[in-house]
């Protein structure tokens, strides 16, 4: 039995596990990847004491600080279930099954998928979700970014120097992301705006070669051998299946990082708390710790 | 016997560099393939691992997509 099951390793969950293995809780912590969002950010300038890093370089920073302290981590395991029952908090993971006292949800958030015909078959096929890891290799292809926001902008920059076409689908009527990058976009010669238009399918034999896009009725096919899906995120709050959350499956929590479930808190971007960035997460998975030891300090179990 | 081990990867995406990072950490040589400035390479991995996402590893001819910490270790025979 546990004190304390933190689920995710992203900076709210490893710095919950820091600052529940400095109060000499017995903890686990079980986690799908370590670093979370933060490890597939770009340059990151806004993470005070660091002036500038790389997402993969704090995320690092992240994951030794935590194995400074000898807590036990369960890595590329999925949390499917998170329960209380009695005073004991039950966790169902795709592996396993542990017990504690409190737990902490951290699980973050996760690309948004389209849901058409062929997303499935073509991922890393020609689709992909991280345009600053595939994106080199399709190199003078022609591709499709889907979006109009901050990512899908901040994608398709990325792409206009490496492949040959970029076209952007949105439905919207209009991009949306920051004027500045709007402006590059207009001033590149290599892209073609689609607003107000839908993804209906993906088709290819091996890999992608062609996308069904649709606009007030009507459906065309676009050739092209990448996809670079940048829809927004959803929240990994499915295993908190008896916790309360808002319409958009944002786990609710108060100023202490509690859930409407005794003994189970939340932290980071798995939850309602407004603004998601990484210095706001790894600050709210401190309060969730701390809130946990207050927890288990103020009840005897 | 040394393994021969190859990483097809991007400089920017974050499993390839932990990839690489778990092999130094465990005083493995590796040949590391820029796929980005590359494109015949980036080629042999899509052949290879009929794919498109990085990092492949290709430790004697078996190849392992993304960084699948549990396999690299048990065909390495390292402790985890």
């Amino acid at each position: 039995m546990y004190d304390l099951i933190i689920i995710g390793a992203g900076p709210a969950g490893i710095t919950a596990s820091v600052y529940a293995a400095r109060k000499r809780m017995n903890i686990l912590v079980i986690a799908g990847d370590i670093g979370g969002q933060a490890a597939w950010s770009g340059d990151i300038e806004n993470y005070t004491g660091y002036q500038f890093v790389t997402g993969p370089d704090l995320a690092a920073k992240f994951e030794e600080h935590m194995r400074r302290y000898r807590i036990e981590v369960k890595e590329s395991e999925f949390a499917r279930e998170v329960k209380r029952s009695g005073n004991i908090v039950t966790v169902k993971s795709d592996k396993g099954e542990y017990q504690a006292r409190s737990a902490i949800i951290a699980s973050g958030k996760r690309s948004r998928e389209l849901n058409v015909p062929g997303e499935k078959e073509f991922k890393n096929k020609g689709l992909t979700y991280c345009a600053t890891c595939d994106g080199p290799l399709f190199s003078g292809k022609d591709v499709a970014v889907i979006g109009g926001g901050n990512s899908a902008l901040d994608a398709a920059l990325q792409l206009i120097n490496i492949a040959s076409k970029v076209y952007i689908v949105n439905t919207a009527a209009g991009l949306t992301g920051d004027e500045v990058m709007q402006e590059k976009i207009r001033n590149a010669g290599n892209v073609s705006i689609f607003n107000k238009t839908s993804v209906t399918g993906i088709f290819g034999e091996k890999m992608v070669s062609s996308l069904e896009i649709a606009s007030q009725g009507q459906s065309r096919r676009l050739a092209v051998q990448g996809i670079f899906v940048e829809i927004g995120l959803i929240p990994n709050s499915e295993c908190a299946s008896g916790v309360e959350k808002n319409e958009r499956g944002e786990i609710k929590v108060n100023s202490r990082n509690e859930t409407s479930v005794e003994g189970i808190f939340a932290a980071g971007d798995v939850t309602d708390v407004p603004e998601k960035q990484i210095i706001i997460a790894a600050g709210e998975g401190a309060k969730a710790a701390l809130s946990a030891f207050r927890y288990l300090a103020q009840h005897n179990f | 016997m040394d393994k021969k081990i190859r990483i097809y990867s991007t400089p920017t995406c974050p499993y390839c560099i932990r990839a690489k990072q778990y092999l130094k950490d465990n005083n493995i040589a590796f040949e590391d393939i820029d796929v980005s400035s590359n494109e015949q390479a980036g080629e042999e991995m899509i052949e290879k691992s009929g794919q498109m996402g990085v990092p492949v590893l290709d430790i004697d001819g078996q190849i392992i997509v993304g960084f699948d910490k549990a396999r690299i270790a048990r065909i390495l025979g390292l402790s985890g």
